[in-house]
Order: C-alpha cells, then structure tokens, then sequence
C-alpha cells in the first residue's frame, strides 16, 4: 500500500495527488491574481518573457583589467545580455594588489581591482549605456560604484542611466561568505548611503541584491533562503526609512539574489517557493510599509548559486542538473540566471563550461517553448497547495528570528550561523548514509577513472603585473588631491554624513580601495572573526 | 588509544576566501569522532596558523583552501614548518584542488588532499589511522 503522506527530499510532507478538495481556501484574486497584479504570486510584469526574456549571466571576470575586458566582449559576442563582474578577494576585502596578507590571491577569483584606473581598463570600448552590470561586491560596494559612476562620466554616460546592481548585502557575509570588514552598524549604514546615492542619482542601479544564495550553499533550508534575505531587506529598508524617506522612494530599486537549485533541490518546491517570495513580498510591503507604487511591491529576483549541488564524480550529469535547475528558475518567472557549470567541483570554470550553462538558458528560452505561457504552473492543485504551504513557513521563520531579537541580533550572536553549520552537517551525513540520493555519489557510482578536465589558469604574471600599474598610478596621480579627499572622507565618516560623495572624489583622483577602507577603519574598527562550528 | 589524549587537530582557512562550510562541518565530524578540534575561523596567515598549532600542541593541520591559492600557500607553510622544527605534525589539505596539483603538494609534505568526493568517515578515519601509525 502506498501510504498518502511522504517526506520529500527536503523534508516537506506531500500527498499523493492534490485536487480540488485541497483548493478549499484557494481564491483566484487574492492568491494569484494576473501576471502583473497584486500580489504578484504569476510574476511581476503582464507580459513576462513574452516582453522581455529573463537576463542570460554568467558570472566572469578574470585576473586583470585586460582579460575582462576581452572576455566580457566574447560574452557579449556571443549573445550574453547582461555582465556579471567577478572581483578578487582583495579586492572584495579592500586590500590593494601590494598587501602581504593579498600576494596569493590577487587576480585569483575574479579581476583585481585597485584604482579607477582598473575599472576605465575593464569597460573600455563597452558603452555602458546600453549594457547592465552586476557586481558581485559587498563590504566594498560604496566605492565600486563610485568607479563605475566615474567610468561612465568618462565615457560621458550620466549616472541615471547606469543599469546593472551591485550585490551590497553585508548581513549574509556575516553568516555565510566572510568578507566583512567592518562591524555590522556601520557596515549597514554605508549600505543606507549607496541606496540613498543610487534613488537620487542612479535610479535604474539596483543599490542592494540581498542574497539567499551564498546562505543556502551554507546550509540553510528553502524557507530560511527566502525568510533570510527578506529580513535582511527589512533591516536595510529601515535603515534608509529612518533617514526620512519612504518606503516608495527606495524599494524599488531593491533586488534579490535566490538559489533554484543546489544542494537541497526539489523541482516542484523550488518553484513554489518563489512564487510564495514573490506574493510574500508583495503584502508585507503593501500591509507593512504602507507602499503605494506597484514598483515597490515586486519582488524583482535573479536566481543563481547551486555550485554545491554539483558533483565531482560523472560531472557530465551536472549539465542535467543545471538544466533543471534553469527550467525550474524559467517556470517561476526568474529575472536573471547565473547557473553554476558542470566544471565547478574541480577549478574556476573554463570557457567551455561556461558556455554550456549560457546554452542551457539559450535552449529553454529559444528551443522549447518556455517562454509562450507565462507562470505555466499556475493553478496546479500541488504548485499551488505548496506555494501556501512555503508562505506560510517563511513567515513562521520570520516571526521566530524576530522574536529571538531579529536578524541582526541573531547574526552578531552567531545564533544563525550555528544553526546553518548544524543544518549543513546533518544533510551532509544524510548523503553519507544514503538517505538522501546523489546520482553518481551514493547511488549509480561507477568506477570513475582518474579524470582531469581542462582547469582554468590563472595567469602567473598576474601580480606583478598589477602591483606595477598600481605603483605607477601612484606616482603619476596628484597625491595632494588623494590626501585631501582621504581626510575629507574620514570627517564625513565621523560626522555620521552620506559617504558617497567622499568615496566619488577620492576614486576619481586614483585613490585606492585599500587607501579608502585604511581611512574608514580608523573611524569603524573592524569585524570581530567568528570560529564557531 | 585509550590511555592516550585524544587525537588534537587544528582545522584553519588560510588566505582570503571567506567561504568555511567545508570546514566548520569536517571540525564537526572529527569532534563527533572523538577528537579535540580548534578551528581558526577565516582569513589566516600560515605564520598565525603555526603559531596556534604550537600554542595547542596539536598533531594534525587541516586546511580548507577553495580559490585556487594552495600552491603558494601550502609550500610557504610546510617550508615554515621545517624550520620550525614541527614538520612532525600531519597536513591535510581540503577544498577545489585540481588533480594535476596533487603530487606538488605531495611533495611539499602534505599527507593528503581530500576531494570534495571523499566522505566525512572517509576523512575522519584516515586521520585515525595516520595519527596512529605515527604513533607505533
């Protein structure tokens, strides 16, 4: 006998079939709506894909200024629609290419970027009113948008025409990724100034993509991948409202970065529960902030991360699993796809691997009729039985983390980040017993021959190379001016003013980023390391 | 091994990369296994991971290193150990470590370089074993 009740993959308990019995509370306008009404639950806009495809990233940039110039040109070459820019950890944790503590690393996870200079090197020749840009760039995010703000003046581009987000969430750096610098008070009150900079002068920049990604590869659960990030917004959102602006002024220009995929993937699940984020969203912002402007109740979302849910073994099936996780990301009505690649547990991923994910999204949105209908599933006894469900257990969690004092509490406690590295340690033992199945892993293994794709290289030049432009920048650059914008910077930051202006004068006479965070830290202090297991 | 301290390891993340999943769930394992683990959280330099390895008297050193940075930091870090006379200690390496890199490792003095395939009882026996036949 077939028992009615099962537990799936992630834990969720489902019937065997839904039907109409289970659609008894189900009420077309409130819960659904129309594509582009209130509450959003079938997508934010009327026409979907059919007006405009989701934005096809994949993740790229590579040791100097140079290489991701001619690698975003091939990208673009080839079809891609939107960039996505990888920085070194340097660069991600303020440090010039010429600090010690920096020598192994610069030019390692994505392009060194130490002055102005770098940032003019990476968009020559791309005109960066026609393309957007998304920068995956956190506790340094204030200043990489200034550069991005100066490139564009240079190419005579005004900053109201920038499109692109930079990622700028520091509470799941905290939790999850590490590279904070600073503690989380002022951390989030630079984060107040770049939103507040981007609303009044670049009003198409997403200021904030406030990630669930990086929290999910880290162990936490659908629910707390969407619950997470939406309080995390929340937190940001105040920041700025307590500043006198309101809720209408500043949230649309907030976006969100969500995992489809990775380690805990059930396709059907996943779909749901973005649908629930999307109609979540929408109400707290209408009921809670009192939002009028539809534009703040959208819930603008990219999908992207998952590299955990690939397998070193048989890694050909990867491509399968990134499939699903596209059509998956397609069918909930994603606004932009960065899929990991097949190559992902053995190196930075190569040009091919790369590709291949480019042509997964290419395949769903040309080939096989994806786009025609939008939100497919709508109306689906189980699709939409499992949307209730997820938003009721993101609130649920909501509720629970704001009882425990709220997210920031819960972060600076290292209450969540525990109870992620608990979560992640009991799935990995639930792999290691075979109670949850990876094909290839634990179920379908073969005798794998020792395999060696081809591995991304970094150049080894890399360094020297950067340290000698650094250096020379240094020295052609009017230091007098660096000096003067540097103490002008430090006065602001201890007068508690918006910093953006500051950071915009001192990038625009070359000065560095570790030169700007050196100046801020003597006003911060600097984030205390967690090594909580 | 009853009569004897239980087995000490120094799990630690040099160089920038924030990202400690990996390790904060092997420093979980090898405590479930029985033995004392210090983890160093992120951002160590190998001279503040020695120095803790000697500080804790510990008998292994487990690294996790996931940008691509373990050449350069693993060779400064057993040429330092030589030097300071506590080569002796057991080095592990975990994280994305492309094949091809796995004998220069090797040869700096790394034990073992775990893959992300390789299970957690996998990891947590071998340090069993290799402490143990250290210790005949």
């Amino acid at each position: 006998m077939v028992e009615d009740l099962k537990e799936t993959n992630t834990g969720v308990k489902v019937k065997l079939f839904y039907g109409p019995e289970d659609m008894a509370h189900f009420e077309h306008k409130t819960s659904l709506g129309n594509p582009g009404q209130y509450p959003y639950t079938r997508g934010i806009y009327p026409t979907m894909y059919r007006g405009k495809l989701w934005t096809m990233r994949q993740y790229a940039g590579f040791s100097t200024s140079e290489n991701t110039n001619s690698r975003f040109k091939y990208l673009l070459d080839q079809g891609q629609t939107g960039l996505s820019l990888a920085l070194d950890l340097p660069t991600q944790l303020g440090m010039d290419s010429n600090d010690p503590r920096a020598k192994d690393d610069v030019g390692k996870l994505g392009v060194a970027i130490d002055t102005l200079r770098d940032m003019e090197g990476i968009f020559d020749e791309i005109p960066l009113d026609k393309i957007s840009t998304s920068f995956t760039i956190n506790s340094t995010a204030s200043i990489i948008l200034a550069m991005y703000v100066a490139t564009a003046e240079k190419q005579g581009v005004e900053p109201s025409k920038l499109r692109g987000t930079v990622q700028n969430d520091i509470i799941k750096e905290y939790i999850a990724r590490g590279t904070q610098i600073f503690p989380p008070e002022p951390s989030i009150r630079l984060i107040g100034d770049t939103i507040e900079y981007c609303t009044e002068h670049a009003p198409r920049f997403n200021s904030v993509s406030v990630s669930g990604t990086h929290i999910c590869e880290c162990g936490a659960t659908p629910t707390q991948g969407i619950a997470y990030p939406f309080l995390t917004g929340i937190a940001y959102l105040q920041e700025v409202l307590d500043r006198g602006y309101e809720a209408d002024d500043i949230a649309p220009l907030f976006s969100f970065h969500l995992i489809c995929g990775g380690v805990q993937f059930n396709f059907f699940q996943e779909i749901a529960k973005l649908r629930a984020a999307r109609r979540l969203w929408a109400k707290i912002m209408k009921e809670r902030f009192h939002a009028q402007n539809e534009k703040s109740m959208w819930l603008k979302f990219s999908t992207g991360g998952m590299g955990g849910g690939m397998t070193e073994q048989q890694p050909l099936n990867n491509i399968s699993r990134i499939s699903f996780y596209a059509l998956a990301a397609a069918l909930a009505g994603s606004r932009s796809m960065n899929l990991p690649c097949f190559d992902e547990a053995y190196a930075i991923p190569t040009d091919e691997a790369i590709r291949t994910s480019l042509r997964i999204q290419q395949i769903i949105a040309h080939e096989i009729g994806i786009p025609d209908v939008v939100d497919p599933l709508g109306g689906s006894y189980y699709v939409e039985c499992l949307t209730d469900y997820f938003e009721g257990e993101i609130e649920a969690e909501m509720e629970r983390i704001d009882s425990l004092g709220g997210i920031l509490r819960c972060v600076e406690d290292g209450t969540i980040q525990k109870q992620l590295a608990n979560q992640a340690y009991h799935v990995q033992k639930e792999f290691e017993s075979g109670e949850l199945t990876k094909v290839g892993v634990n179920r379908f293994q073969i005798d794998e021959e020792d395999r060696e794709l081809e591995v991304f290289e970094v150049d080894p030049e890399t360094l020297s190379r950067q340290i000698d432009r650094l250096e020379r920048i240094k020295a052609e650059r009017d230091n007098q001016k660096v000096g003067n914008a540097l103490e002008a910077l430090k006065k602001a930051a201890v007068a508690r003013k918006n910093l953006m202006p500051y950071i915009l004068d001192a990038v625009k006479v070359y000065t560095t980023i570790g030169e700007i965070i050196g100046r801020l830290k003597e006003v911060y202090g600097e984030a205390e390391q967690s090594s909580i297991f | 091994m009853s009569s004897k301290r239980p087995i000490r390891v120094l799990i630690s993340k040099p160089g920038l990369d924030g990202h400690d999943k990996g390790a904060k769930i092997i420093s979980r394992a090898l405590k479930d296994a029985g033995m004392e683990v210090i983890y160093t959280g992120i951002r160590q330099t190998v001279d503040a991971i020695l120095r803790t390895a000697i500080q804790e008297d510990v008998d292994v050193i487990g690294l996790s290193i996931l940008s691509g940075t373990h050449l350069t930091i693993c060779r400064e870090l057993m040429e330092k150990m030589e030097r300071q006379g506590i080569d002796d200690k057991i080095v592990t390496l975990g994280g994305i470590i492309p094949k091809k890199d796995v004998n220069r490792l090797m040869e700096f003095g790394i034990v073992k370089v775990f893959r992300p395939s390789d299970t957690i009882s996998e990891i947590t026996g071998f340090i069993e074993r290799e402490v143990q036949r250290r210790e005949k």
